[in-house]
């Protein structure tokens, strides 16, 4: 297989190039030449800056210091950049990583195709030739969420491969994928390597067995590379059987110290055969899915037992339903005899567990770890010292007992999480994947301590692993795939019994045998995988790749129900909370009268109020100490005293006082009681002056009040024009900012790095869904005004609409904009909350109108577009106004959208940090 | 006696774990200083510098006496104006109120012909639409008067209305912004910090962890309720000793222990919202969304920012299942009226009752979510 690559010239060029994220060292002076045309393997652990290198070589990361060329030119250039994006694929770390969940195969495709830049039937084409190669086609509709491992592999394969590149970039593209699927993508490659010669494909891997394969290798450890060549070189020069003996052999001295091979003393057979665990017709659905189906095992005592299988073949969930986290939907399982209950407490002081994440409390020590597990599982408290200085002392954590786990190397937090689950000192260990993602020699180490604990301290070990060295160091091991247990038995016989060469080989083998993708191999041999047709050149703005991200969000959208329910049901529950809560209406405001007088006039007096709306009369009271009690557990708002002798010094035209006792715990509302009681009592001396005296000692003056746009000053016409605004802003702000920052999370986002697609065309196609859907919700909130709220519009409501429309944008975009500092989806609502919120509830005249403001909030009053927005709102819904009266306030809201869209495009960066 | 242990443990471990969360830390510490002093300070006087203009078509010394009563820090200093701008610049919202004087207005007041002077209210500024009409109504008669009554003796008014205040005498709005934020506060951080508690453990997958280990859902959730809610009382307790009483001077009225043993109920049930609402959401955005839309009608219909009379029948009675309405009754009938134990026991059953139902209903979905969240 390996082919001559000395003459040809060298594909990608580095030159001293670091980079670091923070503290961390990723890349250390690295100066590599790849030669093109062939295919090159980038091997080591994870974390040694495989990917980093890969994503600098795509161009998907700012370089920091060094030089990358590629393709023969300087990937720091934004214009070289530009020319040879369309002739790199780039498939990053991670099952689908730069897939699209719940889109589906055909969709995700399509997607691609467009922002390549083919039309509608050269897509077509393109899409049934990979899928059809790929053993895809009859899947073409199921998202690419619900995939197993293998298929995602071959769909991004095939995203990749639509535009036919030169240079072909896979980052650990088979780590967790089956056997049978790994051997199916290798072949894939090698018929795409021999239609297409001139490509270059760099791999990154952590699989020795695949490297072997390669044609030139770069061994990297720490960020540096340790050695470069074919295989056979490496080997030669360690002297060296495999390439893992290789690879640890070219390791710093200081790594290697105290390693040793791992051995594996046989497992002592005079013991009587005592089961540890023992399950019979496990079986768990979920819905339809079948993840574990009729599983059955036995293991004894103090046996190494392995899961053999790829992820998501139910080897967790197996284990799971062993530990009681999963109730079974079928079948039995016995824990030392007895049968496994969650409620079960006392069986599970017999049981550590250790899962894949090493699932640590990253904010306590080291030593609050370890004492917390003692405890919870109720190790004797005067035992406690004693036994967590055992375990720290058995398992090497003596440096690092104050520290905390994240500041740790994965090696050690492996070594931690370990000694957790052993601190209560379990008969049965249940270990899932806990070597994924450590290096050859932390992992050779963790199997010492795991060989040790089974042999002399007679503990069982369930272990499940995708590794096949790892597998054959077991005492049994299952085979699993898609749910079901396909040989139980030693790894030795299991290679026996099929004749094969290596355990991966026999695992292969009843892969087949089980019908894992057999067909797909046989469907697509005849079809070129590879089309002559190059794509258009990219010019600086295209409607298409506009149209595929607009496209790829509405569907997305459509089907995230939480989002959409945010989207729909938020702001119409909001408006309804706000128009009923925020209300400045001062209504049935609970009343009683302190009447020593008891006549007719005192009774007039009170009468006046009993007949407001305003009011609601309470039973009267008696003294002063009723008067107390009640209004202090706010029964009463109001109190209106009545002195004894009313009537009568009134008569006399004496000096007469009326006490109105007004419960100030609330300002606003006490104001407002202070005014209808003065109005109140005004009202009545007219009318008392007017029956006594005639008219003629009337006032000097009135002054008539006129409440225009609202005459019955009620709340909701009053609050419903400025709630619009109020919400237009937050709800699609935030849902803007969070559709940026869910791709930055979950990785999608590298599709706007490495390709062609601009930053505007990203901005914009997605932004288009988010206006639609924002439109929507300013109908939705109309039609609620005028029925639920009966707040007529008064004006136009095409002005109305079209000023919503442009606020639209903005706060779409001020979401944009929030999204592009941001990197988490908390952050990024955290932060389009503030600057959204508070300057549109503060400064924008909702309360307090912006000619009130001072100092800064004046400033921001003058600048935010609710401001704008809220006038004409206004304007249209209470003060019957169209566009020739409100043309000058579109102004500063049409500014606004270049500014915000500028802005955020400037900040959007093209490539990673 | 071993199930306190565990609880008591596995709440020590979560006090650790907020302990070295710096950003929840910096929450808290904001939400229980900043956000009540600037909610205390910054809640706008309902009529600050209110925007009013004048069309003065009179031009007479009593006009003119009209103008210059009305001036800052109430009411801007008034546009002068002619009648046919009225429209437009209310239109425009440039002016809230406008008053239009007539002409010969003087004369008439003289003559004893009672002219009306016509104030325009723009009444889709609510606020400052109804306070500033009692204002200037009393500012314009005012001056009115006092210019009669050196032309001629006035007869003083035959009957005076003593207004009092009660409980706030000068109607200080820090004083109801400070605790009524507080309260809200109280709400939201014992929300976000239980529910947080557990979507931390989720994600970072360390439930399974509690999951096989020799514990029971219920321990989890009270180790998780009782820590969290620790916190909260802490906080507001300072908060209310340091903040309301000591920089801000807000007297307090009733019983400080009183209030501190209901906020203990309230977030009882609170906490338990928490975990409920941490059920429901998967990751730390979604909560962050439920959050939004179930803190907001909590903390604007409960009766804490705006009086519940003034709301429609079926959301008062609908709020009455909410814990928060009783909290917020109890809290300000003690904090700002003094309540006593005889005043405000109906809350603290009703709270009692709604958190013990809260609580069930957590725990039973707390059990049936949990094995899926491992």
């Amino acid at each position: 297989m390996a082919q001559p690559v000395e003459n040809a010239q060298s594909v990608v060029s580095l030159q001293q190039v670091s980079l670091r994220y923070g503290k961390t060292i990723a890349l250390q002076d690295v100066s590599l030449d790849i030669p093109a045309g062939g295919m090159v393997g980038l091997i080591g652990p994870d974390g040694v800056g495989k990917s980093s290198l890969l994503a600098l070589v795509a161009g998907a990361r700012i370089i920091q210091s060094g030089t990358v060329e590629v393709l023969g030119g300087d990937m720091a250039h934004k214009r070289h950049r530009d020319a040879v994006c369309p002739s790199i694929a780039y498939m990053p770390q991670g099952l689908g990583k730069n897939l699209y969940p719940t889109l589906s195969i055909e969709e995700n495709l399509q997607f691609f195709g467009r922002l390549f830049g083919h039309d509608a039937d050269e897509r077509r084409r393109r899409i049934d030739l990979l899928t059809r190669s790929t053993g895809l086609h009859e899947f073409l509709s199921r998202p690419a969420g619900k995939l197993s491992g293998g298929m995602k592999q071959k769909l991004g394969l095939c995203c990749a491969l639509i535009h036919d590149p030169d240079l072909l970039i896979l980052d650990e593209p088979t780590t967790g994928v089956d056997p049978l699927a790994r051997v199916q993508f290798w072949d894939l490659i090698t018929r795409l390597r021999s239609e297409r010669p001139g490509m270059s494909v760099i791999v990154a891997t952590a699989y020795m067995d695949e490297a072997q394969r390669f044609d030139w290798l770069v061994a990297m450890d720490e960020g540096r590379i340790l050695a470069t060549g074919t295989p056979q070189e490496l080997l030669d020069r360690t002297a060296s059987e495999t390439l893992d003996a290789a690879f640890i052999a070219l390791l710093p001295e200081e790594k290697k110290r105290g390693y040793q091979e791992v051995s594996i003393p046989p497992l002592a057979q005079d013991e009587r055969h005592d089961v540890a665990i023992e399950a019979q017709n496990l079986t768990m659905r979920f819905g339809d899915f079948v993840a574990v189906d009729h599983v059955s095992f036995r293991i004894r005592r103090g046996e190494i037992f392995g899961f053999i299988g790829s992820n998501g073949c139910g080897k967790s969930t197996t284990m799971k339903m062993l530990t009681g986290l999963l109730p079974a939907s079928a079948g039995k399982a016995w824990l030392f005899g007895h049968e496994v209950e969650s409620t079960d407490i006392a069986t599970r002081r017999r049981v550590g567990y250790m899962s894949q994440s090493f699932s640590l409390y990253t904010e306590l020590s080291v030593q609050q770890n370890l004492v917390l597990h003692a405890r919870l599982f109720h190790v004797p408290e005067a035992e406690i010292p004693a036994r967590v200085a055992e375990m720290v002392q058995r398992f090497g954590l003596e440096q690092e007992l104050d520290a905390l786990p994240d500041s740790l190397p994965l090696g050690i937090r492996q070594r931690l999480s370990l000694a957790v689950a052993m601190v209560h000192k379990p008969e049965l260990l249940i270990l899932d994947e806990p070597t994924s993602g450590v290096d050859p020699i932390a992992r050779d180490n963790f199997w010492h301590l795991l060989i040790e604990l089974s042999r002399r301290d007679r503990v069982t070990i369930f272990i499940s692993t995708h590794f096949m060295n790892e597998a054959e160091r077991c005492d049994r091991i299952s085979l699993m795939h898609a749910g079901q247990v396909l040989v139980s038995e030693t790894p030795a016989n299991i290679v026996a019994e099929r004749g094969a060469e290596t355990l991966e080989q026999a695992f292969i083998d009843y892969l087949v045998e089980a019908g894992g993708g057999a067909q797909q191999i046989t469907v697509a041999e005849a079809v070129p995988l590879t089309t002559a047709a190059r794509p258009p050149r990219s010019s600086w703005f295209s409607f298409s790749r506009m149209y595929s991200y607009m496209w790829r969000e509405v569907l997305e959208l459509q089907r995230d129900p939480v989002r959409a329910a945010l989207a729909l049901i938020g702001s119409m529950l909001l408006m309804f909370v706000i128009g009923f809560g925020i209300s400045m209406d001062v209504e049935d405001l609970p009343y009683a009268v302190l009447d020593r007088d008891q006549t007719g006039l005192s009774r007039n007096y009170t009468l006046n109020l009993s007949g407001s709306r305003y009011f609601v009369e309470k039973p009267p009271v008696t003294d002063y100490a009723e008067l107390d009690r009640r209004m202090r557990n706010g029964e009463l708002s109001l109190v209106i005293e009545i002195p004894s002798g009313f009537a009568r010094d009134l008569q006399r035209g004496n000096h007469v006082q009326i006490g109105a006792w007004v419960d100030g715990a609330m300002p606003q509302r006490a104001e407002t009681v202070q005014g209808y009681v003065q109005g109140m009592h005004q009202g009545w001396l007219q009318q008392q002056a007017r029956q006594r005296y005639g008219s003629s000692i009337s006032t000097n003056a009135t002054v008539e009040n006129r409440f225009r746009y609202n005459p019955d000053v009620k709340s909701l016409p009053a609050m419903v024009p400025a709630v619009m605004p109020l919400l237009l802003l937050m709800l699609p702000a935030m849902l803007a900012a969070l559709a940026v920052v869910r791709e930055k999370e979950l990785g999608s986002i590298i599709n706007l790095y490495v390709t062609p697609v601009t930053r505007s065309e990203f901005i914009f196609g997605k932004q288009i869904p988010y206006v639609a859907l924002a439109m929507l919700n300013f109908l939705l909130m109309t039609l609620l005004a005028v029925t639920a709220f009966d707040v007529p519009v008064k004006g136009s409501f095409a002005t109305l609409a079209l000023a919503a429309l442009i606020y639209c944008v903005v706060s779409t975009g001020i979401g944009f904009l929030a999204s592009t500092f941001t990197r988490s989806q908390i952050a990024a609502l955290f932060f389009t909350m503030v600057i959204s919120i508070l300057p549109a509830v503060q400064f924008s005249g909702m309360m307090n109108p912006v000619s009130s403001l001072e100092g800064i909030g004046r400033m921001i009053g003058d600048v935010y577009p609710t401001t704008y927005m809220l006038i004409i709102s206004r304007g249209v819904f209470g003060k019957a106004l169209d566009i020739t009266d409100l043309y000058s306030y579109f102004v500063p809201l049409l500014l606004a959208v270049p500014v915000v869209m500028g802005l955020t495009i400037l900040t959007l960066k093209k490539q990673g940090k | 006696m071993r199930r306190l242990a565990n609880i008591y443990r596995l709440g020590i471990k979560e006090l650790w774990s907020l302990a070295r969360d710096p950003v929840m830390l910096v929450l808290i510490g904001v939400s229980f200083t900043i956000m009540i002093y600037s909610a205390a300070t910054a809640m706008p006087e309902s009529l600050h510098k209110a925007p009013i203009a004048i069309v003065d078509e009179d031009a007479s010394p009593l006009s003119a006496r009209i103008v210059s009563a009305f001036y800052p820090p109430y009411f801007s200093v008034p546009n002068m104006i002619s009648s046919n701008q009225i429209d437009p610049g209310m239109d425009a919202g440039r002016y809230t109120f406008a008053l239009h004087i007539p002409p010969d207005f003087q004369r008439d007041v003289l003559a004893g012909r009672s002219p009306a002077i016509q104030l325009n209210i723009d009444a889709t500024r609510m606020s400052q639409a109804f306070t500033g009409n009692w204002y200037i109504q009393e500012i314009v008669l005012t001056e009115i008067n006092e210019f009669v009554q050196r032309y001629r003796g006035n007869a003083a008014m035959p009957v005076e209305l003593a207004l009092r205040m009660r409980f706030n005498p000068s109607l200080t709005q820090a004083w109801f912004g400070s605790i009524v934020e507080l309260i809200n506060n109280v709400t939201m951080i014992s929300i976000i910090l239980t529910g947080a508690a557990l979507i931390r453990e989720r994600e970072h997958g360390t439930i399974e962890h509690l999951l096989v280990m020799p514990l029971t859902p219920l321990e989890i959730m009270l180790a998780k309720v009782w820590s969290m809610a620790l916190v909260v009382m802490v906080a507001a307790w300072i908060s209310l000793t340091f903040i309301v009483q000591g920089a801000l001077r807000v007297p307090i009225e009733g019983s400080i222990v009183l209030f501190m043993a209901g906020a203990a109920l309230h977030l009882f049930a609170t906490t338990s919202m928490g975990i409920f609402i941490a059920t429901l959401a998967r990751n730390m955005p979604q909560f962050g969304m439920l959050m939004i839309l179930i803190l907001l009608p909590l903390e604007m219909l409960s009766g804490g920012t705006t009086p519940r009379e003034s709301m429609p029948d079926f959301v008062q009675n609908l709020m009455l299942l909410a814990p928060t309405t009783h909290f917020v009754e109890l809290g300000q009938a003690i904090l700002f009226r003094g309540g006593g134990l005889d005043v405000v026991w109906p809350s603290f059953l009703a709270i009692a009752l709604i958190g013990a139902v809260l609580f069930f209903f957590s725990l039973a979905r707390f059990r049936k979510t949990i094995s899926q969240m491992a």
